[in-house]
């Protein structure tokens, strides 16, 4: 950082007379034209270009190694795209969208869009990469030692460069002794006496031979690991750097037939493009499999599945309880607190303020924690301190009155603070006005207060209720979705969609991303319906009230 | 002269721009000489990488290669390392518990190490049987585990031969004010199928068959069979609504904490236990999980933490050197017990540490008659339905519909 520090320092006095020399024939132009450029707005421009090009340099590097030309030119075009823009006079509007748009890009548009795409695959555990990688993992872990076969101690060698030259095994037969040299070709024996034999008749020097040291043989990892020496049982393999043994790939993929053939039962299992597995006559699959495009039998599953469309209703009717009472809950309590405390015959409000806020200014995870254990039947605060012997999260109802206390405590502070804020922003005289033309207090708010309150708070609240919708750790730290009927354990009184799903896609046999992205879409289309009518009848509110 | 303006700064924009390449660079830099030598990456949880990391050096000098050891979290590192490992790249070598490998096997994550038999010898049987999967030797496993009865010995002097021998105990020691709770066995919200296990498997219980080749067979599923109600019956019997001995208050989060602080005398749980209880001072002994008496044995599960190839690392046959040469040391062993007080699977180090700590004979004791943990990919499907069948049965529900439902749930999830 300290050349390039001493550089925006000089080039402040180069670009300094420039605006005044240009600005002359420009003065019709708008104002911003003629806004004379400081040192301090130069160098920052100067210091975030900078870090633009220093990142897009740092991207290219993996991008061309992985020979991702598209990603690249992305790059490529949108660094350009970003210096003439920020190098330029023109263009201003674009100068305040560019940044915020392309966050929004790279940080909303792209992941929805990945999302989108993934609920049309079958990607999930043992559907991860591609046919040929599952063709090579099925090969290689079906490399069995031929038995009876005995180990060699092995050294890598070569006849030229260590670093470049064509790798041979030298292995000594640990019964005969006899040393041998095995390529590709095959195995030949060596010359007796051509050999230094090692103790453990691992082979130390060779004549013609320069013998590999372990740093030397691990640098070229992937000659020693490919190299297969054929023999008349199977093939000799390196196990290490020290051993070698004889072994066979019992599975072999035949291009012929798209299929995967064991030698040792004779069965086959053929590629079957639609489920992206390899499957045997009597349906049996070889877990590796590969990621293929499954059209829409993922959204078909979410619909005709029983175990999800069976509580499906329950389960929505419960989530939005959760995400109205939570967010009701909490506006209602922290709106009281705040006209409470905004009383002018209100002492030591500062005092009130400060211990209000406690709960936001923890970290809800632990707060979740500890909640949960407070909750628990025999060893729990709660019950200890009333006398209880509540089984909280064991009942429908009190697991549910339980998560929304939690939600309740969780999160009035915030609501206390914004409505403080917007009460403050009502001005005493509107109110004053309704007491002298005889209103009641409670007219006062129901008629005032309350309508101005809620155009202030209309867009946090509909926010409010979107994050509740999907509120994870909110059950998941708590009740994990418990209790569960007897007869279902995939669906509980508390699960919310999210956690409910997420159970669905992650808890069961393995991670079924495709899936999960189907759903996630769901409740997606759920929660931009609900926000997207909200939002209008917030719109025609404040027709009203403005 | 705006194009000066734009010049200048371009310039010095691209002078920051290398400056910043420049600190990229540096690694790379570093990187090169360690390439010629070839790189050893290792992942592992935080406690074993401390254990592992002056062996992983003396490794390196040894044979001119560099050696990292990575800490990741535990909870997160087969996950982490699947998702990298299908993305092309991640660690060479990977440290984790043995029911990891059908998971991993079939994204193709790790490979098969050769093991020559005399130093398949050198492990304990178990141990072995656990990280074979499909007659292939996937993993090198360094420590086993599994669940025992810990006992407070100032309260409960004689060790329970039968479940109905400790809730007698239990009772009596309740009615003496010494003892709240009969015993804590961690069940909670949820319920723990590993836990409740080996009184299940007592009872008459099993997940799943064997094939003819003494791998669990995924189509022989136990769970909603005759025998699995049978089974849930007896443990209905000990629940909230009988006997009171098993209770859903009792979760992880408390159980050993319970024990410590000498609210009951009998705990169910594994080596990872001994720490705290050991640091509560309290005067303890280790025996085997009692079964229902007349029933079959408690059988615990038995998990082996091991040594795992990766099928993707950069550097695979150093990888295989360090699994397959230098892992079997007892050296390694003890060292990675020392960090983390699990029985070594080496038999050798087993013998030198068994001297300083008796626990460790009395833990191998109580998992004489355990199984190993399934690793099919079929087991993630038992864990959470079978979990939530005995919590709820605990909680009083009917163990008949209750496990014949949790059996279809899960059959239902098993391709």
């Amino acid at each position: 950082m300290s050349t390039p520090l001493s550089g925006p320092g000089s080039a402040q006095q180069a670009p300094g007379p420039g605006p005044g020399r240009t600005g002359p024939p420009r003065t019709t132009r708008t104002a911003r034209n003629h806004a004379p450029i400081t040192a301090a707005g130069l160098a920052v421009k100067v210091v975030l270009l900078g870090l633009v090009a220093g990142i897009a340099i740092w991207a290219a590097f993996p991008l061309v190694e992985a020979e991702q030309w598209i990603g690249l030119a992305v790059l490529v075009l949108t660094t350009a795209a970003l210096f003439y823009l920020y190098l330029g006079r023109r263009h201003v509007p674009a100068k305040y969208l560019v940044p915020g748009t392309l966050f929004l890009i790279a940080f909303q548009v792209v992941p929805v869009l990945y999302t989108a795409s993934t609920a049309f695959t079958n990607f999930g555990d043992g559907h991860r990469g591609s046919k040929d990688d599952a063709i090579v993992a099925i090969q290689s872990s079906s490399v069995k030692q031929v038995p009876g076969s005995t180990q060699y101690p092995l050294s890598v060698a070569t006849k030229g460069d260590p670093t470049t030259g064509p790798l041979v095994f030298l292995v000594t037969d640990p019964e005969t002794g006899t040393v041998s040299v095995g390529d590709a070709r095959g195995l030949r024996p060596l010359d007796p006496g051509a050999a230094t034999v090692a103790p453990g008749g691992k082979v130390t020097a060779a004549d013609g031979y320069t013998v590999l040291n372990v740093g030397q043989a691990s640098a070229r990892s992937k000659d020693v690991t490919d190299l297969v020496v054929p023999t008349a049982g199977g093939a000799l393999r390196s196990s290490g750097l020290s051993r070698a043994y004889e072994g066979t790939a019992v599975r072999a993929y035949d291009a012929g037939c798209d299929c995967v053939k064991d030698s040792d039962s004779g069965r086959t299992w053929t590629a079957d493009g639609e489920v992206g597995a390899f499957v045997a006559a009597d349906g049996e699959r070889l877990a590796q499999g590969w990621k293929v495009n499954v059209g829409l039998s993922n959204f078909t599953r979410v619909l005709t599945d029983e175990r999800i469309s069976g509580p499906f209703l329950g389960t929505l009717i419960w989530n939005f309880a959760f995400a109205i009472g939570s967010t009701g809950g909490t506006f209602i309590l922290g709106m009281l607190i705040a006209l409470a405390l905004h009383s002018p015959r209100m002492r030591g409000t500062n005092l009130y303020r400060m211990l209000l806020i406690l709960p936001y200014a923890m970290p809800s995870f632990a707060m979740l924690l500890i909640w949960r254990d407070m909750f628990n039947t025999d060893f729990g605060l709660i019950n200890n301190m009333f006398g209880l012997s509540v089984d909280w999260f064991g009942q429908d109802w009190s697991a549910r009155v339980a998560v929304i206390l939690v939600q309740l405590w969780l999160g009035y502070p915030y609501m206390f603070l914004v409505a403080t804020g917007a009460l403050q922003a009502i001005p005493r005289e509107l109110t004053e006005a309704t007491s002298v033309d005889g209103a009641s207090p409670w007219q006062s708010f129901r008629a005032v207060t309350l309508p101005l309150l809620l155009v202030a708070l209309s867009p946090l609240l509909i926010s409010s209720f979107a994050f509740n919708f999907n509120n994870f750790n909110a059950i998941y730290l708590t009740t994990e979705g418990a209790p569960f009927p007897a007869d279902n354990p995939s669906n509980g009184a508390t699960d919310l969609l999210i956690t409910y799903t997420y159970r669905l896609a992650f808890g069961g046999q393995d991670a079924q991303f495709g899936f999960a992205a189907a759903i996630s879409l769901f409740i997606f289309a759920i929660v931009a319906v609900v926000s997207a009518v909200s939002f209008r009848r917030t719109r025609q509110q404040e027709e009203v009230y403005a | 002269m705006r194009i000066r303006t734009a010049g200048v700064v371009a310039l010095f924009a691209l002078a920051l721009a290398a400056s910043g390449c420049g600190d990229s660079d540096e690694p790379a830099a570093k990187e090169s000489p360690k390439a010629a030598g070839g790189t050893l990456v290792i992942w592992a949880d935080d406690k074993r990488t401390a254990a592992l990391k002056p062996f992983a050096e003396k490794f390196g000098t040894e044979n001119g290669v560099t050696v990292e050891v990575q800490a990741v979290p535990n909870e997160d590192l087969q996950n982490n390392f699947v998702t990298v490992s299908s993305q092309g790249g991640g660690p060479d070598v990977v440290i984790g518990a043995h029911d990891w490998i059908g998971n991993l096997v079939q994204n193709g994550a790790i490979d098969p190490v050769q093991l020559p038999d005399d130093q398949k010898a050198a492990f304990n049987e178990t141990a072995i049987k656990a990280v074979t999967f499909n007659g292939q030797l996937y993993g090198v496993p360094y420590a086993q585990e599994n669940l025992a009865l810990i006992r407070n010995t100032e309260l409960a002097p004689e060790a329970p031969k039968t479940i109905e021998d400790l809730v007698a105990t239990g009772k009596q020691l309740k009615a003496q004010k010494k003892v709240t709770e009969i015993l804590c066995l961690q069940v909670g919200q949820k319920g723990d199928a590993y836990h409740i296990y080996p009184l299940y498997a007592s009872a008459g219980g099993y997940l799943f068959g064997t094939t003819a080749n003494g791998d669990y067979d995924p189509k022989d599923l136990g769970v909603g069979k005759p025998e699995s109600i049978a089974a849930f019956k007896k443990i209905a019997a000990l629940g909230e609504k009988g006997e009171g001995v098993l209770k859903r208050s009792i979760a992880d989060t408390n159980s050993t904490a319970t024990f410590t602080g000498k609210k009951c005398a009998f705990l169910v749980s594994g080596p990872w236990a001994t720490a705290d209880v050991k640091k509560a001072g309290i005067t303890y002994d280790v025996s085997a999980v009692p079964g229902f008496a007349g029933g079959k044995a408690a059988a615990p599960f038995v998990g082996v933490q091991s040594f795992y190839v990766a099928a993707k690392g950069k550097n695979k046959a150093l990888a295989q050197e360090f699994v397959t040469n230098y892992v079997a040391k007892p050296e390694l062993a003890v060292a990675l017990y020392q960090a983390d007080p699990r029985p070594p699977a080496l038999t050798a180090a087993l013998d030198q540490v068994k001297a300083s700590d008796p626990d460790l004979a009395k833990f191998i004791e109580a998992g004489k008659n355990g199984q190993v943990l399934p690793a099919i990919p079929a087991m993630a499907a038992i864990w959470d339905p079978f979990g939530k069948a005995e919590a709820a049965v605990i909680g009083g529900a009917d163990p008949t519909s209750t496990v014949t439902a949790a059996g279809k749930t899960i059959a239902g999830s098993i391709k």
